[in-house]
């Protein structure tokens, strides 16, 4: 079963590529001469790519649009593409609420050996499927979102004339995320990991004609690549050390790391702090973490249902739950934790100060992601793993819900994303409305609602999680909370409620069709749901029972969050409607406040909206330094001084003397061809010399 | 056991065809046709009869197999022919990557084909029996000479600076022989044999071991190449001919790192232990300074000749860190890199026979016309890169992996070109393959043909396979690999015990 769950996918990903494939080749002629066509006609080619080129350049700007390019008709077989994807992977979620049962409720843990993959000396690695509680509830996470985005991306997509290759995309990240969530080893791990990262990268530039596309596919594989260095060391690390990459051998052998150090650069480090923070590097490129976060915002220039299933919903949590995997590892390393802690907290305070100025509806969701997996962070660092469990499967739901419900309003409004210009669309999309106003009530954390129950238990748990930075993580998840609630109505507020600002596009709103609508009414369903009935298994009395040694909590800590001042547990609530109010009074009451104080305070406002300035920075410090340090290298390393005074050097004396002598074109073979000969000759020679002498 | 010379066949079989295209002669259209079936069989041929060496190949023994002894020059010189586990990849893979080589040069070759032919017939054999010489009067003659038809192949079908390329070429390898012809007169007076088995289990004394271990070094790192003889590689790849790119990369580079795991490491022990930290260096100067300057390129040959030198410097690294992963998957990325960077050669020679231009600003959107192509492209891309389930990342991790052990800020530095090697091989995809298709010279570009795709397919199954299951060229290395690990290990350590003592 769990092999059907795991493979079905690849099986759709595989056939919807073939379809596009044989699809796309028929559609373009094959030859290996270039046909020479009369001038007019180039000319004519030449001024359609450049208006599309334009076109393309118009969605870079701020508020970027998803633009879509129907110029060619719909690939042969387009349906047959979606209908097998989406069948398939409606089996495989099916079958992994099947297997939560079956492993969360009844305890049949497995773990099904496929084939070995790279065995030499001691490195013994192997192809298997782990199924544990955690997996299991990954498993639940990413079929169900992932068949539900499917679904949906048949109505969106309705109109790209590329959808077999968009659909086997699809089928091909959930296929590597659940390579990823079923490793039983840390290679297979990195696999998953590196698979959900080039799936990443395609569908980022799924329209591979926009610029801004291509750059921000570049730039998500590449700072995932940075993280993606440190998991690579931490996995070194780890076998250096106790020699195999398999979970259970590791987790055997853990405790005995304990005092052990490792000589990093001079630096006698802690061996167990170290790999944790090796390996916590991969997570932070991952989950876009304060520092690595660059790449989420730009992501967004995939299409809206990658963005759901891909940016919010499943790969963006892998780090989390990498995390959460090792718990036994960063148990033993709380300096690791206190680090974990920090970032996590820091980038749900960062992430949501940025989500507060952002006019792009897709970057303002995105910025809240980047904020919440802070908080799963948060929790991870607190010790409190299946809490940040427990967020990531309800934030699955709502955020998905969010980006498919932000996904129905751009396509209402033909791909427009900003939501400056848009406005009272509360009457012409009620549905997408009340489904995105049930999303932002469990984001924010609305009583009842799913992110209630997950979201306060994180808050909790820093609170009384014995760590450095508990005091910091409290302190910054309680203000992102305030910040999550004002950010998120806004959205609401000034996309549904009041005029609106582009009467052509309002006019021509309309509702969504049924392939979508379905998928975020479960959604919305979900967002509700997936907090009471699941409050007791992830942050109550029955974790133990439920993950038993899929996770190592932290001793006592979910004991101790029951017993947590009423003050305390009401913040974060109190946080809530506060935000909410503040929204209110700024973008219905009177909303001319949020214009006057962006005025008076241009500076914050300019540093908010620039998102930090991290992209500069960055482009400052680390992209201009290697782009000069390349072109340095080749030009006067490589140019001036190994062939100046190597090989060129050299030649220029040679020629002077050779250059009457021979012919130069062949010349040097009949050199190099008879100083050869010479050595041969003069080998042989001595040899018959040598023999005679004895 | 065998009852044929099964290796002397394979060695020279492809004469045998270089001779018979000799044989037919004329310069009209038929006799050039002629020319190309026969280089094909020929190669396919060669081909399927080394196939009989990996199914009759022992793969639990570290001896040499398949082993030809006769008397040749003088009673220290003998005609000696094996191979084991480090060389049997290497001679399957020069017999699987030529067929391609020559399907390759079909159409973009019109002048001289019996000659090109000719030429890439004797080089196949001449890198066979590199390969699997067995001594090194024999060995240093397969090598050297294998340069000849690949200075004919530069030098006359090659691109408008093919003299200076190939003079390049030249005064580096020169210096590089001579040296190593010292060398191995130098064993000869030391051992009374030039037969490579015999001088494996020769103990050489330690003056001896550094000096021959350098001069053997000069020789191989010009080959590798390593940084800084590295400079001559770009430029002989921009001119020479497509197949000619493919065999060099595919290749002779290949040569360098198995004259260090046949000759360096198990001969001279200690001094390569003693040089290890040079290599690391060395290595990971390559790695991370080639990778920055293959990030600036504007020539796609010379972007990929680049990322050669970087992924040869994992396996310079792996082979000095003499752990069995690092040496395993030293041998494992050489095969990798064999088949990705001769692929990647191949789809430069597909749009370079349409377009006529290396430059990468000429190119852009060519997957609107190109998708098979794209897609091709991309598998090769992703291997150049490492990404997990192409065959790239097996070699690299391991040979990381093997390294971290030994010296952790070699691992580390390296592991930086990771990060670098996707930043030049994604920006070249971008510019060649993604974005809107603007320019009107690639207007009518078409989509590749079916013998385009007979050269490309084949290597995308490969890569993928190899990316998934390693085990085949794993397996068959494994236990060449890990006796010379032993042997390693074990005259290191005992100077290390002989130190003590002395104390």
């Amino acid at each position: 079963m769990v092999q059907a769950i795991v493979f079905l996918p690849l099986l759709g990903a595989i056939l919807a590529g073939l379809i596009a494939i044989f699809g796309a080749h028929a559609r373009n002629p094959s030859g290996d001469e270039v046909e020479h066509h009369d001038h007019g006609h180039d000319q004519g080619h030449g001024d359609h790519a450049h208006a599309s080129a334009a076109h393309d350049d118009h969605g870079h700007d701020a508020h970027g649009h998803d633009d879509h390019h129907v110029s060619e008709p719909p690939a042969q077989g387009s349906r047959a593409a979606e209908l097998i994807t989406t069948g398939l992977l409606m089996i495989s979620a099916a079958l992994s609420w099947v297997v939560l049962v079956n492993v969360g409720f009844m305890h049949q843990d497995a773990r099904i050996a496929l084939f070995p993959w790279i065995n030499s000396g001691d490195l013994q690695v192997s192809w298997a499927l782990r199924v544990d509680t955690l997996t299991a509830v990954m498993l639940v996470v990413v079929n169900t979102v992932s068949s539900l985005v499917h679904l949906y991306s048949i109505g969106y997509m309705d109109e790209d004339p590329h959808r077999p290759r968009f659909f086997g995309y699809l089928s091909l990240f959930t296929f590597a995320m659940l390579m990823l969530v079923t490793a039983d080893n840390l290679v297979q791990l990195f696999f998953g990991w590196e698979g959900v990262g080039l799936a990443s990268y395609l569908l980022i530039g799924f329209w591979y004609q926009k610029p801004s596309a291509n750059a921000a596919a570049i730039k998500a594989f590449i700072v995932n690549r940075v993280g993606d260095f440190g998991f690579a060391l931490g996995i070194f690390a780890v076998f250096m050390l106790l020699k195999t990459t398999d979970f259970e051998t590791i987790f055997a052998g853990a405790q005995g790391l304990t005092g052990k150090t490792i000589n990093f650069f001079g630096w006698n480090a802690d061996a167990l702090t170290l790999i944790c923070l090796l390996l916590f590097m991969g997570a932070m490129g991952k989950s876009a973490q304060f520092l690595l976060h660059t790449w989420l915002p730009d992501a967004m220039e995939g299409p809206t249902p990658v963005s759901a299933l891909i940016h919010a919903a499943t790969m963006v949590t892998a780090g989390v739950f990498m995390v959460a995997r090792l718990s036994p590892l960063f148990e033993l390393a709380p300096n690791a934790q206190a680090v974990v802690m920090f970032f996590g907290a820091t980038t749900a305070f960062f992430a949501a100060t940025v989500g507060l100025v952002q006019n792009d509806i897709k970057r303002i969701v995105a910025y809240s992601t980047c904020s919440q997996l802070g908080y799963m962070f948060v929790a991870m660092g607190a010790g409190a793993y299946s809490v940040g469990m427990f967020h990531l499967f309800t934030h699955a739901f709502f955020k998905a819900l969010l980006f498919l419900g932000s996904g129905s309003v751009i396509y209402a409004m033909h791909h427009e994303q900003d939501i400056r210009n848009m406005g009272g669309l509360k009457d012409k999309i009620p549905y997408t409305y009340s489904v995105m106003v049930i999303g932002t009530l469990a984001l924010t954390g609305f009583p009842l609602t799913a992110g209630y129950f997950s979201k306060d238990a994180i808050i909790e748990s820093a609170y009384v999680a014995h760590n450095p930075f508990a005091y910091y993580g409290f302190a910054m998840t309680v203000i992102a909370a305030g910040l999550t609630s004002f950010y998120s109505w806004r959205l609401i507020f000034k996309t549904f409620h009041g005029e609106p600002h582009d009467q052509h596009h309002y006019e021509a709103a309309h509702e969504s069709p049924m392939w979508m609508l379905v998928p975020i009414g479960i959604l919305a369903a979900g967002s509700i749901l997936a907090g009471y009935p699941f409050k007791e298994v992830f942050a109550g009395h029955d974790v133990e029972e439920f993950f038993r040694e899929s996770l190592k909590m932290h001793p006592h800590i979910i004991e101790e969050m029951h017993h947590i001042s009423p003050v305390v547990a009401f913040l974060p609530t109190v946080m809530m409607v506060v935000g909410f109010l503040v929204s209110w009074l700024f973008y219905i009451r009177r909303p001319y406040i949020p214009v006057q104080l962006a005025r008076e305070h241009q500076m914050l406002y300019q540093f908010l909206l620039n998102k930090w300035y991290f992209d500069e920075l960055y482009e400052l410090i680390f992209v201009r330094p290697t782009k000069w340090l390349g072109r340095f290298l080749w030009k006067k390393g490589d140019g001036f001084v190994i062939d100046g005074f190597g090989p060129d050097g050299v030649s220029a004396r040679v020629l002077d003397v050779t250059r009457n002598v021979v012919k130069i074109q062949t010349g040097y073979l009949y050199h190099y061809a008879f100083a050869m000969l010479i050595g041969v000759a003069g080998l042989i020679t001595w040899f018959m010399f040598g023999l005679g002498g004895q | 056991m065998t009852t044929w010379p099964i290796l002397s066949v394979v060695t020279f079989l492809p004469v045998i065809g270089a001779v018979l295209i000799y044989f037919a002669r004329g310069d009209d259209e038929a006799a050039r046709r002629n020319a190309r079936w026969i280089a094909l069989w020929t190669t396919l041929i060669t081909f399927a009869v080394s196939l009989i060496l990996v199914w009759r190949f022992d793969a639990a023994t570290a001896d040499f197999q398949f082993v030809e002894k006769a008397n040749w020059l003088a009673s220290g010189i003998t005609y000696h022919m094996g191979v084991d586990g480090i060389s049997l990849p290497f001679v399957i893979l020069t017999t699987a990557l030529m067929p391609f080589c020559i399907i390759a040069s079909w159409k973009s070759v019109t002048s001289r084909v019996r000659e090109y032919m000719m030429a890439f017939l004797f080089l196949e054999t001449l890198m066979v029996g590199t390969f699997s010489a067995l001594d090194l009067v024999l060995f240093y003659l397969f090598f050297e000479g294998g340069l000849i038809p690949m200075f004919l192949i530069i030098g006359v079908w090659g691109g408008p600076r093919r003299v200076y390329a190939s003079f390049k070429f030249f005064l580096y390898t020169l210096l590089g022989s001579v040296l190593m012809l010292l060398a191995i007169m130098a064993l000869y007076w030391n051992a009374g044999t030039t037969d490579i088995p015999t001088l494996m289990h020769t103990a050489v004394p330690r003056s001896l071991q550094t000096w021959a271990w350098l001069a053997f070094f000069a020789s191989f790192a010009v080959k590798m190449p390593m940084w800084p003889v590295h400079t001559w590689l770009p430029d002989a790849h921009v001119e020479a001919p497509t197949a000619g790119s493919v065999i060099l990369a595919a290749i002779l580079l290949k040569m360098g790192g198995y004259g260090f795991l046949r000759f360096s490491l198990p001969m001279f022990p200690l001094a390569s232990h003693d040089f290890a930290p040079l290599i690391f260096s060395l290595s990971v100067i390559a790695i991370v300074y080639t990778s920055l300057v293959a990030l600036m390129q504007e020539d796609v040959k010379k972007l990929i000749a680049y990322s050669s030198v970087a992924h040869m410097g994992f396996v310079t690294m792996g082979i000095f860190a003499g752990t069995t992963q690092g040496i395993a998957g030293g041998v494992f990325q050489m095969v990798s890199h064999g088949i990705v960077s001769g692929a990647l050669f191949l789809c430069v020679g597909i749009v370079y026979d349409r377009m006529h231009t290396r430059e990468i600003a000429a190119y852009g959107g060519l997957v609107n016309r190109m998708p098979l192509y794209a897609m091709a492209f991309m598998v090769f891309t992703m291997a150049n890169v490492g990404l997990p389930g192409t065959s790239g990342f097996v070699g690299e991790f391991m040979t990381l992996l093997g390294t971290f052990k030994v010296s952790v800020p070699t691992a580390t530095f390296a592991t930086l070109g990771v990060i670098l090697s996707a930043a030049y091989a994604l920006w070249l995809y971008r510019k060649v393959v993604f974005g809107a298709l603007t320019k009107p010279s690639l207007a009518s570009i078409k989509d590749l043909t079916p013998r385009e795709c007979l050269t490309l397919l084949p290597l995308v199954f490969l890569t993928i396979l190899f990316g998934v299951y390693p085990k085949p060229v794993l397996d068959m290395s494994a236990a060449s690999v890990q006796q010379l690990v032993n042997n390693y290990n074990a005259a290191v350590t005992a100077v290390k015990a002989a130190a003590l003592v002395a104390q």
